[in-house]
């Protein structure tokens, strides 16, 4: 591998778009190297990034609590999560590191749990039988960033990093076939700015806002990721996305975003319905034999801790079988009864009281007394740009971390391991994977005296004018909702050629409604949260389609894509390694045509293929 | 899950931009359910405002389950509103009944100018903690985690400190609008830890500089700022702090 010598880094400058886990520890990281880095976030301070919400945990393979754990156990079981569709290199490399990121976030002083002695301490997550979880009370995912932004802090003040917040990239410059800056508007003053960089590095989250309602911030969107697959870069596997199934079940129209219940309280809530369908009475009034512990009963070694997707198309087969809770019926059970006999109401509060806060803050119920109410919900994509083993896309130049890309964790990710891979891109990754390309090029070559730069300001600038112009009568909100509810019904957890390809006339259909009939009120040239808003569903509307027409093409089942055609005879999903072992990254064409599909074989070299059970 | 609605009549805080002069402006909000966060209800009320041709309240808001931080907004003089231990977007209207009126403002202080509407700027936060907010660790040169065991308490008192979101109630709570709690919470946090603990007098000394420098006002011992915090962040960081800074101010000359 070509090293930057430290004395030409500071040559370089560098574009990171995003200050999450990944963008802000490789932001604050290539700072530290020498790098001049510029980096970008749409909320006010880079330390509100969606990062912020992670609840339960993150991964490594510590093996602290001596049951068995190992980096090849770690390595096996995201392997296995994922359903066999990542490539094995990324992930053996993010279990190795996974032990070094833990390190660096306790000497940033973040505050895992630890027990009575001082010495740190695990809990379990879906889809392990070890102990591998570290966590921070219910806010893991903030201390992690804190962290991180705490670095970024340092680097700001030593001058290698300069921060641009409350800036939404709106497109990707590409001169000669390089990634070589960006196009972003200020969300303040409205002006449309040019950025250069050596390279770019978008880190800029995931796009399950693509269902409406869903567990990211109101802002999430793939505006950043669909403008760069439009300058060229693949998308790859855009149709696996996770439904997260211990959420907050809809209470109206009205909801404008589902709240998480952390994944780490199937530890010790069991999930259940009642046996007889259309059971109406409340939870503490149906008598034990007459409830139905679903996962318990059909998963007995894994029990409630399956993972994600094989509890989420339970929750639903339950709810379509008529036996769901709650006064819509699209909800099930997850029950602290035991666990508070057990431990005691202490230990639980111990574990979990900011969870059960919030979810009183929510729904007015103490769940200390009643079982909680949860239902599934979009949580997280596991499809991004695609990116070779150096996070690098097929736009030279261009590097993708943390969510937005879809590198390790195939067709489902495990607990825990999201902050585990922003964190192992940021800290560990991209400083080294990096240097080659930029040791490749001449430093300051691009600057935004190039017409390249002019054209993509034109063009950004020409598109907030059309929607501005369109002067209908449906607000961006409107169009989101119908969008969503096209994704959640045709494209949401069980997808069939039908629904597909209903769904492949819906969105069209909408979208072309969108162009004539959008109400977009405001100036441009100052605050605008409407115009942010429009701008995210446009490029919504263009990407539910890519996301309909792989979910089409892929005929299997696999982790939380699943094709109903595709099913063992015990509704698992069933996978077909003969032909859809590969990843389907794809190729933007030019609006209104079909995209292009190149496939990555997928190789399994240290693993063997298997049917996933967690029986 | 309740079926009936109710009807409010908002006050709300209306202000083109940084420079422009603001008022408070009245608006109805029509059909609201219980169910319904503080925040669903002004979306409810900017569609109904879109449609009746008026331009909608601006807000800052992303996450909407009281984590980032960013929501913030005065609700009946009180910063967050009513409740205690939550932010805006987890307020429901459930805590209003039919027929109220609520005045909404932004963030009131100087170290925090407004930028439209309801939206401020806490750029002052940020350079706060640049000024010291973080331990000194470059990557890659970290001991292993379970090298310097930490008390259970003493984790537990820095993690109270931690659960800081960056919000700023506290500074809207103040009559003097000081951003001492915020600039404590951090202090304590590192500085209770072994790994801060090398750097707690520069830190310490750093930070109290930079908030001065931002035009915060002076901590003079009201409490509203615990009480405004949603995360239960405690005045005795404060004094916490103040103690840092004792230890901190002899060594001055020598660091
Ligand atoms: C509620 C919730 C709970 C979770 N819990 C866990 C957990 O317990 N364990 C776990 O491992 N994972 C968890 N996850 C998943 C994990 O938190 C995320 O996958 C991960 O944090 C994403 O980090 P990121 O750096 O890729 O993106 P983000 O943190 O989302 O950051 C995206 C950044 O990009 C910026 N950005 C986006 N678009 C643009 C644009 N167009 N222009 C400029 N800037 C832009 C944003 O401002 C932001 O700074 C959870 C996720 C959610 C939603
Ligand atoms: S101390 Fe409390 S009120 Fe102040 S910024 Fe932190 S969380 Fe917000
Ligand atoms: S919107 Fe994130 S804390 Fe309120």
């Amino acid at each position: 591998m070509k090293l930057v010598n430290p004395a030409n880094k500071r040559k370089y400058k560098i574009l990171m778009v995003g200050t999450g886990l990944g963008g802000g520890a490789g932001a604050a990281t290539l700072g530290e190297l020498g790098y001049n880095v510029e980096c970008f976030c749409y909320q006010d301070s880079a330390r509100r990034a969606h990062s912020i919400a992670a609840q339960g945990g993150i991964n490594a393979a510590k093996a602290y609590p001596n049951d068995g754990d190992s980096i090849r156990r770690l390595f096996y079981d995201t392997i296995k999560g994922g359903d066999f569709r990542a490539r094995e290199a990324d992930v053996w490399r993010l279990s190795q590191v996974s032990n070094n990121i833990i390190d660096q976030c306790v000497a940033q002083g973040v505050p895992f749990a630890r027990d009575y002695a001082g010495y740190l301490v695990n809990r379990s997550f879906g889809g392990a039988q070890v102990s591998r979880t570290f966590y921070a009370r219910g806010q893991t995912g903030q201390q992690l960033l804190i962290g991180a932004y705490q670095s970024l802090s340092r680097q700001v003040k030593a001058g290698k990093v300069k921060i641009h917040n409350r800036r939404e990239m709106l497109d990707l410059v590409v001169v000669d076939g390089h990634a070589k800056g960006i196009t972003c508007r200020n969300l303040i003053t409205g002006e449309i700015e040019s950025h250069w960089g050596d390279a770019v590095v978008l880190a800029t989250g995931g796009y399950v806002n693509v269902f409406y309602l869903s567990t990211n911030a109101m802002g999430s969107s793939v505006t950043a990721n669909w403008k760069a697959a439009k300058k060229g870069a693949f998308f790859a596997n855009p149709c696996y996305t996770q439904i997260h199934p211990t959420c907050i079940p809809v209470t109206g129209d009205h909801q404008s975003k589902l709240t998480l219940m952390s994944e780490s309280l199937r530890n010790d809530g069991r999930v259940w319905v009642p046996k007889k369908a259309g059971d109406k009475r409340p939870a503490n009034e149906i008598p034990e034999d007459e409830r139905d512990y679903y996962l318990e009963t059909k998963y007995p070694s894994f029990g409630n801790l399956v993972p994600r997707d094989v509890a989420s198309r339970n929750a639903k087969l339950q709810a379509d079988a008529g036996k769901g809770v709650g006064a819509s019926g699209y909800a099930v059970n997850l029950d602290f009864r035991d666990a508070i006999k057990r431990d005691g109401e202490k230990a639980i509060r111990e574990r979990y009281g900011n969870l059960f806060q919030m979810y009183e803050k929510i729904v007015d119920e103490d769940a200390y007394k009643v079982p909680m109410r949860i239902y599934p919900a979009p949580h997280y994509c596991m499809g991004g740009l695609w990116v070779d083993y150096e996070l690098q896309s097929n736009v030279p130049g261009l590097f993708v971390l943390g969510e937005a890309n879809f590198s390790v964790h195939g067709a489902n990710r495990l607990g825990a391991s999201a902050l585990m891979q922003g964190l192992s891109d940021g800290y560990f990754v991209i400083p080294y994977t990096i240097g080659p390309y930029l040791a490749s090029t001449t430093p300051g070559a691009v600057t935004t005296d190039h017409d390249a730069f002019k054209e993509s300001k034109a063009q950004v600038e020409a598109n907030i004018e059309k929607l501005r112009n369109i002067k209908g009568n449906k607000t961006p909100f409107e169009f989101h909702r119908e969008l969503g509810k096209i994704m959640w019904d045709n494209v949401g957890m069980a997808r069939s050629e039908e629904s597909l390809k209903k769904a492949l006339t819906e969105i069209p259909k909408l979208r072309e409604e969108f162009w004539q009939n959008l109400k977009c009120v405001g100036n441009d040239k100052e605050v605008n949260q409407q115009l942010e808003n429009a701008g995210r569903v446009a490029d919504f509307l263009e990407f539910a389609e890519v996301l309909a027409f792989d979910a089409l093409n892929r005929k299997e089942s696999c982790g939380g894509h699943f094709r109903v055609e595709s099913q063992t005879e015990e509704g698992e999903a069933l996978r077909d390694d003969e032909n859809y072992a590969y990843v389907a990254a794809w190729e933007y064409k030019g609006e209104g045509k079909a995209p292009e599909l190149h496939k990555e074989p997928l190789k399994f070299e240290n693993i063997h293929l298997a049917q996933r059970s967690y029986k | 899950m309740s079926e009936k609605t109710m009807n409010l009549t908002l006050y709300v805080w209306r202000q083109a931009n940084a420079k422009a002069p603001g008022k408070m402006e009245r608006y109805e909000a029509k059909g609201i359910s219980p169910d319904m966060s503080f925040l669903e209800m002004l979306d409810v009320t900017n569609e109904q405002l879109i449609k009746q041709g008026i331009e909608p309240i601006v807000f800052d808001h992303d996450c909407r389950e009281g984590i980032c931080g960013m929501c913030s907004q005065v609700i009946n003089g009180v910063p967050h509103g009513p409740e205690e231990l939550v932010t805006v977007c987890q307020l429901h209207m459930r805590r209003f009944n039919d027929g109220d009126t609520i005045f909404i403002e932004p963030w009131r202080s100087k170290a925090f100018p407004i930028e439209k509407d309801l939206m401020v700027d806490r750029g002052a936060f940020d350079r706060i903690m640049q000024a010291y907010g973080y331990t000194s660790i470059t990557c890659g040169g970290a001991p292993d985690a379970n090298d310097h065991p930490i008390p259970k308490w003493q984790l537990d008192r820095a993690m109270d400190a931690a659960e800081c979101i960056g919000c700023g109630a506290c500074v809207a709570a103040c009559p003097n609008a000081s951003g001492m709690l915020f600039t404590a919470a951090k202090v304590a946090h590192l500085n209770m830890l072994p790994q801060g603990k090398p750097e707690g007098a520069r830190r310490v000394k750093a930070m109290i500089a930079a908030h001065d420098l931002e035009g915060f006002g002076n901590c003079t011992n009201h409490y509203e700022c615990e009480a405004a915090c949603p995360k239960g962040v405690k005045t005795a960081f404060i004094s916490y702090l103040n103690k840092e800074l004792i230890k901190a101010l002899p060594k001055g000359a020598q660091d």
